[in-house]
């Protein structure tokens, strides 16, 4: 039987970009965590219905950690919490990346999307790591992803790494690669696909919409894919590029 | 103590079911408690094609409640009696009841010939869904077409038909009348109320199809007031929903008049949401000394 766990917060930062993270204590979340998937999290301010739906960034020895970012009223709340708290939260749920795929990894992620890409990177053996940020203020934990392969930084502005789109800079070493896992903005998991097509290599994306139940029951979440709409809180949030469609 | 109801012939082990649309097909939270404890589960709104429902968002966070968009996608009657049907039947205890939704009466007429004698112990027809283009509430608003479609379904079932009725007319007891002039078993009530959400940011609407149902808490006093409104207008049972959160909330709408309730967006709140109001019932029916949850139905001193 699945449960709705607690969760106890035992460290809490906030980020220079401006996430917020938690080192949640739980044996049952940590060993069940797989790179990709996601928690569901009770905000309990009494004003907020629905859960939060937050990607793990990391799952081991009885510690997962998730990374943030404050959007509204929901995440707002769950930012206040502190050392000590207790969260009730539903996971881990959906399917991640595939790791049995083989060959030569890129891992591309775009903004808040590189969090749910750490466990994957450290899964994987010598990816090469592609970021991307919007300007130098909110690059975030590039130490720690070059510590597991070569990473390189692009910035949309140019004020920190290349100038320009994490893709673009994946795009020009794009012989070496087998397979791309990304995770992201629309646009970028767009570009994603496209330079995927192009060179005829398999791209894994992770997909975002508003989600309500978090298990596949409503049908709120659902994404546009070759064999119709697909729940992303179920079936995905992550998907081979080659099945979503992009409007 | 007893929790059993019997509603149109059929009994229940305890008075607490799902909504249709909050709880897929049941094994989705079946992996998080036993379904059989609950007394049945409506199913996702069927239609005779698989539909694939509005564009995103379809979901829109409200004070005390949420809107919803999502425009009865399902994967069509079919797929429900060739796999989820006998995997309910065979698997688990609770009732199950076959939610059918059309855009014609001779599509509701089909969807009920459709279903019976496969083993669906109740059908609710779906005469309000706020979401759909064609049908849908457009029926449930007018008591003409409520009374043609009730007919229509009635003489092709082999099971109750109970009119899932729209909260968005002028009065509702003029629906439940007519459901029940059509030959209705039963009614359920409320479904979703027409609402809407703008985000002032981007000045948009949040959900792509502008306009959605409200459903939560905040629903929950024009629901128990219009079971109380038609407990008073027609003889046939009541299933009473709307913003169910609790085992007192459930008894409110048992003294208010329905026979079973049903829960909906608390699932999504606490995925054991509903086992927790069951439990919640025969809380309230021991603190208060009742023995029979049937002495509560309609007992509002009012």
């Amino acid at each position: 039987m699945r449960e709705d766990l607690k969760c106890v917060i035992s460290e809490r930062r906030t980020l220079p970009s401006g996430q917020v993270e938690f080192i949640l204590d739980n044996p049952r979340l940590a060993k069940e965590a797989e790179p990709g998937q996601f928690v569901h999290i009770a905000v309990e301010n009494g004003k907020n219905l629905l859960r939060r739906p937050i990607s793990i960034c990391d799952a081991a020895d009885g510690k997962t950690r998730i990374i943030f970012e404050i959007k509204g009223e929901g995440t707002k709340w769950l930012a206040g919490r502190s050392v000590g708290d207790t969260l009730t939260l539903m996971g881990p749920l959906g399917r991640g990346f595939d790791l049995d795929i083989g060959g030569s990894a890129f891992i591309i992620g775009g903004g808040i999307g590189v969090f749910p890409l750490y466990m994957l990177a450290k899964k994987l053996k010598n990816p090469k790591i592609f970021l991307g940020f919007r300007n130098k203020d909110m690059v975030v934990m590039e130490d720690e992803f070059a510590a597991l392969g070569k990473t390189l930084v692009a910035t949309d502005d140019g004020s920190y790494g290349e100038k320009g789109f994490a893709i673009d800079l994946a795009e020009k070493e794009i012989s070496d690669c087998d397979i791309i896992y990304a995770c992201g903005p629309k646009p970028m998991l767009k570009a994603v696909k496209a330079v995927a097509e192009r060179h005829g290599v398999r791209a894994q994306i992770s997909m975002e919409e508003r989600m309500g139940c978090g298990i596949g029951a409503c049908l709120v979440c659902v994404c546009k894919t070759t064999t119709g709409n697909r729940q992303v809180c179920l079936q995905g949030p992550v998907f081979d590029a080659k099945e979503i469609i992009f409007d | 103590m007893n929790t059993k109801v019997n509603f149109c012939g059929i009994e229940f082990k305890n008075p607490v079911l799902t909504a249709s649309g909050t709880f897929g097909f049941g094994l989705e939270y079946d992996e998080y408690y036993d379904i059989s404890e609950l007394g049945g589960i409506s199913v996702k709104g069927l239609t005779l094609k698989p539909r694939e429902g509005n564009p995103t968002p379809r979901v829109a966070e409200t004070y005390g409640g949420m809107l919803n968009s999502v425009g009865l996608q399902n994967p069509g009657v079919e797929v429900f009696k060739s796999y989820y049907l006998p995997k309910l039947k065979a698997e688990k205890t609770c009732r199950v009841i076959a939610n059918i939704a059309g855009s014609s009466v001779d599509d509701y007429a089909e969807m009920a010939r459709s279903l019976a004698g496969v083993g669906v112990d109740l059908l609710e027809v779906n005469i309000s869904c706020p979401n759909v283009k064609s049908g849908g509430m457009a029926f449930g608003t007018d008591a003409k077409n409520v009374e043609a479609i009730t007919r229509a379904v009635k003489a092709e079932a082999s099971q109750p038909v109970v009119m899932k009725l729209s909260p968005n007319v002028t009065d509702i007891t003029e629906m439940a009348r007519a459901a029940e002039a059509g030959g209705a078993d039963g009614i359920s009530l409320i479904n979703t109320l027409m609402g809407m959400k703008i985000d002032v940011n981007t000045r948009r609407p949040v959900l792509a199809n502008i306009k959605g149902g409200y459903s939560g808490p905040g629903v929950m006093p024009v629901a128990v007031r219009m079971v109380y409104e038609c407990s008073k207008a027609v003889s046939i049972p009541i299933i009473g929903m709307g913003g169910i959160m609790t085992g007192d909330d459930a008894v409110e709408f048992l003294l208010a008049g329905a026979s079973l309730v049903m829960v909906g967006t608390a699932n999504f709140v606490d995925p054991l949401a509903a086992v927790k109001v069951k439990n919640g019932i025969t809380d309230y029916m021991r603190r208060h000394g009742i023995d029979d949850v049937n002495d509560l139905i309609g007992a509002v001193k009012a």
